[in-house]
């Protein structure tokens, strides 16, 4: 029963993460997704201090602000200032960061929250951490409502407005030509980024957050061009991360979210050797019989 | 004050342990950090401070205990690791490379907090504190840090300056360097190296995610002082330990401060400054800059339109009213009238109730714009074989920017022409 609550909380992050990460590695903006995992904690922070609870909508609305904030940021600073994007995603999320964990230790003793909590999340309390309605009667764990919401929000959002990300994906001249703004879809789709970064941090962590965001769509990409058949692949792995990090993790008795993460890598090197078609080995098996079939 | 006093006397052997040791990291990696800034490769530090992780629970595991250069080794290994995979990812298959950095960035760094938890839990007393590389120490450096640092920070600052040049090449201009025989794969293994040492010297004081920052930040504030790349590495490396000391003085007067977040939060400080402010690059100036622009051109278009009606009826000093000028061009009303006010006090028009009329210099002014706007739409028909009817928009930009060498050049390529494409005459003095 725990390792079932921990494995769907697990694939509903996973899928969450997965589904917007499609979008961020094909719009070359998967820093952009790291960069934001990392800037909401002084939101979160923030979020703690004022309304003093972990789980109320605020603290979703604060981190998320942080989270446009942070791309309102890298953007101002790349097209005002000119300074290359790599450098002002870097600039932006590390300020930020910084401040979030000067606020961790300024006001250590008044939020329920320390930097290992912050970083590795703590997907194992799961289980323990209950919804317990106001007549007593016991939900099953908190997360997996909250995770669960998140992912219908997420699917729902890319489902309603698929032709406009596909379009401003792959298109955007195409896209802002028969009217649909690049810029309102690049917050909307940043400002999921925040809402799911949040909503997975303190059960899975920042970290894994990020491997979560970026592995499974850039394996999936490898295995295929077809953006439905990427987002489809992406959950499944999702699934699969999931449920082979914790037994991974129940075996060498290790960090279920580090887990999580190791497979993660090992499907994508698995996928960049032995893609057919884009792996390694097979574009070096095609270029080495190529000599012979090739009659020039 | 007197923390102030006590702080800067260095007499407390902590005191000097944290400085020095704060500067000297915060300088050199700022130093390293602007070539990768300018390789456009920022982000690789980040990457490398989270893949150093796996290495240090490795071979705390192979070792057995916690000796510094062992695991120093072991972090160096695995941080150079992950720039390679990068490099292999990003150049032998569709993946690009912000996607690679991120993906090897948290797969390395969850790979080591798995093994770091599998240790915690092995129950090897000896691995205590062992998590603290995560966060780092700044506060708590001792004589053995200071020693490493030093030996650390002169290797880098030693090999920047032996290698200036080679650097500098490749920065801005690898297909240059690899042309004259450069070996560019060996400087950049070399610039590698040394962004690695960086980090995982680094990394002990400040943590892994403020590390990037060290790295990327001072050079990114020292870039819109200056366009010269010696001066912008002292700079980095300047702006860097200022942000070093401050950070220490900020942590020993509230001790419950971390370091390194403070560290991060005076370089960013100092960053954001810079953008601002930086004159030629900063984002006021560029703003100020194309405010003067936009007035200037609303300016010369209303000379231009005072020209064009006193070609009209031949009479260039008529006085006009502002409708009289709205039927010659389109002008937002207010913009107008403050062009007005603003050329009569710059002496090209003068205003006699509510009637405007050239000055000399107005009427001078006027025809310049008139004639360098003629002479370009010809040359756009005559050069570039623009159909006539194509050309007065490109005109209309290009009549504010170009100089007088400029215009006599073009004034001798089409040999002094007196009628425009459209066969109105270009005016001449």
């Amino acid at each position: 029963m725990e390792a079932l609550q921990i494995i769907l909380a697990g694939s509903l992050v996973a899928i969450a993460c997965g589904l917007l990460g499609c979008f961020l590695v094909l719009r070359k903006m998967a820093m952009v997704g790291d960069a934001i995992s990392h800037a909401v904690l002084p939101g979160i922070v923030l979020a703690f201090l004022f309304t003093g609870s972990r789980d109320s909508v605020t603290m979703l609305i604060g981190a998320g602000a942080i989270g446009i904030l942070t791309t309102f940021l890298i953007e101002f600073f790349h097209k005002k200032g000119k300074l290359q994007t790599d450098a002002s995603i870097g600039v932006t999320f590390t300020w930020l960061f910084a401040v979030g964990v000067i606020l961790v230790s300024a006001f250590a003793g008044k939020v329920d929250l320390d930097q290992d909590c912050v970083l590795y999340g703590e997907i194992a309390y799961v289980p323990l951490d209950l919804w317990i309605t106001d007549s007593g009667l016991v939900m099953g764990p908190r997360v997996l409502y909250i995770t669960g919401t998140v992912l219908i929000i997420l699917i729902a959002f890319i489902v309603l407005g698929y032709k406009e990300l596909f379009l401003t994906t792959f298109d955007p001249g195409y896209a802002s030509a028969i009217g649909i703004s690049t810029a309102v879809w690049h917050y909307l789709l940043m400002g999921a980024v925040s809402l799911t970064t949040v909503a997975s941090f303190e059960s899975v962590g920042a970290i894994l957050v990020v491997a979560l965001l970026i592995a499974p769509p850039a394996t999936a990409y490898m295995l295929t061009e077809n953006l439905k058949k990427m987002l489809i692949l992406t959950s499944v792995l999702g699934v699969f991360i999931s449920a082979g990090g914790y037994y991974l993790a129940a075996w060498l008795d290790g960090s279920i979210a580090g887990a999580m993460a190791s497979v993660a890598g090992l499907l994508f090197m698995l996928a960049f050797l032995f893609s057919p078609g884009n792996g390694v080995i097979y574009k070096s098996i095609s270029r080495r019989s190529k000599p012979a079939t090739d009659p020039s | 004050m007197d923390t102030f006093f006590e702080f800067f006397s260095f007499a407390d052997p902590n005191i000097r342990y944290v400085v020095i040791g704060s500067l000297l990291l915060t300088g050199s990696s700022a130093i390293v950090g602007s070539f990768t800034f300018l390789k456009k490769k920022a982000l690789v530090g980040d990457a490398v401070a989270h893949s150093v992780l796996p290495g240090v629970c490795l071979s705390f595991i192979l070792y057995g205990e916690k000796n510094p250069i062992i695991l120093i080794l072991g972090a160096f290994a695995t941080g150079w690791l992950s720039l390679i995979l990068i490099d292999i990812i990003s150049s032998s298959s569709k993946i690009k490379e912000d996607t690679a950095i991120g993906l090897i960035l948290s797969v390395f760094f969850g790979i080591g907090i798995f093994m770091l938890t599998i240790i915690q839990k092995s129950g090897n007393a000896a691995q205590t504190g062992l998590d603290q590389i995560l966060f780092g120490k700044a506060a708590s450096l001792v004589g053995n840090d200071l020693i490493a640092f030093a030996v650390i920070a002169a290797i880098l600052i030693v090999s920047v300056w032996f290698f200036f040049k080679e650097f500098t090449l490749l920065a801005f201009d690898e297909d240059f360097a690899s042309t004259i025989g450069l070996p560019v794969r060996g400087i950049e293994l070399l610039l590698t190296t040394l962004t690695v040492l960086a980090v995982v010297i680094g990394i002990q004081a400040v943590g892994v995610v403020l590390m990037a920052a060290m790295l990327i930040t001072p050079a990114a504030a020292a870039r819109f002082w200056t366009e010269k790349i010696t001066t912008m590495v002292w700079l980095a490396a300047i702006f860097g330990a200022f942000s070093g000391l401050a950070g220490a003085y900020i942590s020993y007067v509230a001790p419950s401060m971390p370091t390194g977040p403070w560290i991060v939060v005076v370089i960013s400080t100092i960053a954001f400054v810079s953008f601002f402010m930086a004159p030629k690059r900063g984002i006021l100036y560029r703003l100020n800059n194309q405010r003067r622009i936009k007035k200037q051109i609303n300016d010369e278009n209303i000379l231009k339109a005072l020209y064009q009606l006193g070609e009209e009826e031949k009479n260039f000093f008529e006085k006009r009213t502002m409708a009289e000028i709205l039927t010659k061009r389109k002008f937002v009303p207010a913009a107008l009238k403050t062009g007005l006010r603003r050329l009569k006090r710059e002496g090209y028009l003068k205003n006699q109730n509510g009637y405007w009329s050239f000055t000399k210099a107005g009427k001078h002014k006027g025809q310049r714009t008139v004639k360098l706007h003629r002479l370009w739409e010809l040359y756009l028909t005559q050069y570039l074989h623009i159909a006539p009817d194509h050309v007065h928009d490109d005109a209309d930009t290009i009549e504010h920017i170009l100089t007088p060498e400029l215009e006599a050049r073009l004034e001798k390529l089409l040999n002094y022409p007196t009628l425009d494409p459209h066969q109105s005459e270009i005016p001449y003095r």
